[in-house]
């Protein structure tokens, strides 16, 4: 929230629970370390032997959705309070786009691509 | 942020009655649903990667051409930037001003720090024959990634001009708005590239 010029109103402000979107400093520091486990997680996964290896790129799309979690919640400041009811459903729209282009596409791709000639006739084609 | 500003609206008056939200309720929610759209473009680039990151004719594939450390510098860059964006917000609040420069200053120099990196991996790439030219993957690796650049850079600008507004214009609540959104946008970026350094450097791409 954008507090009003006036520096006493701004502490006023700042201080009031759920009056702020803006988070403390302890909120940016939680949120940092959360990120910073979750990124070191993800480079550990892709590097490391001690992981099934079909298993890996699940693992490294659970740690992504995590951390992109992390920064709605802890840097974006986005949370399921009442007066956030319009930015959570802008946001649930958004996911659901994104999920629908992304998704989509790799499916209507892989379902063609028995239908279509092989990359690697095609690849002689473009030559 | 907020739907209903908290402060003037009391539970008891119906929503509809409430009358216009203030500006910077406006402000805020209107630039969220700009980032949102801005991320869904970044999804149409994700999925064009996706599809194309196997064709690569016969010339060098992702496993070959990316360096993971050099990545995880760059990512370190951007995670540690938003947190010092994070950490300016907050001395904005506070009408802070040495607080504000050095902590919007520091996100600046990792954002330059990020950009160079990028941009001297791209030049790597170009000097030994991986441009964007040469498969339909490296179009969409240069498309997305490059996009992504485009926006910090982009974004490294904005800050730049916001740093002359607090130094011209001091803490007028337009000021305020607008480092606020900044930070949002800021915020937006680090997440988009979480998705990068995901599926294009680690290899998640089916």
């Amino acid at each position: 929230m954008i507090p009003s010029p006036d520096p006493d109103s701004i502490d006023a402000q700042g201080h009031a629970p759920g009056a702020s979107s803006h988070g403390s400093w302890k909120t940016y520091v939680n949120g940092l370390l959360l990120a910073l486990l979750l990124t070191g997680g993800s480079f550990w996964a892709a590097s490391s032997d001690a992981i099934y290896a079909p298993g890996v790129p699940i693992l490294l799309a659970v740690l992504a959705i995590a951390q992109m979690g992390v920064h709605i919640v802890f840097f974006l400041n986005i949370s399921s309070a009442p007066d956030q009811t319009n930015n959570v459903l802008a946001l649930a729209f958004g996911v659901m786009v994104v999920g629908l282009i992304v998704f989509g596409s790799l499916l209507i791709m892989a379902n063609l691509s028995p239908h279509t000639m092989s990359m690697h006739e095609l690849e002689m084609m473009q030559r | 942020m907020s739907a209903v500003d908290a402060s003037t609206a009391p539970e008891d008056v119906p929503l509809s009655l409430r009358g216009p939200a203030s500006t910077h309720v406006l402000v805020g929610f209107g630039f969220w649903l700009f980032l949102l759209s801005d991320i869904v473009i970044f999804a149409a680039l994700f999925a064009t990667y996706a599809v194309l990151s196997g064709q690569t004719a016969g010339g060098p594939t992702a496993a070959e051409l990316f360096d993971r450390s050099h990545v995880f510098v760059e990512t370190l860059c951007l995670l540690i930037s938003s947190f010092t964006c994070g950490m300016g917000a907050l001395a904005v609040q506070r009408s802070n001003l040495r607080a504000t420069y050095f902590w919007f200053g520091l996100t600046f120099v990792l954002g330059v720090i990020f950009l160079s990196l990028e941009i001297s991996e791209f030049a790597a790439l170009v000097a030994a024959g991986a441009g964007p030219t040469r498969s339909a993957f490296l179009s969409a690796f240069f498309t997305l990634v490059g996009t992504h650049g485009l926006h910090v850079a982009g974004g490294l600008c904005w800050l730049l001009i916001m740093l002359a507004q607090i130094a011209t214009l001091g803490w007028r609540p337009m000021v305020r708005q607008r480092l606020f959104c900044f930070g949002l946008f800021w915020h937006a970026l680090d997440i988009v590239w979480v998705g990068v350094f995901t599926i294009v450097y680690l290899g998640a791409a089916p």
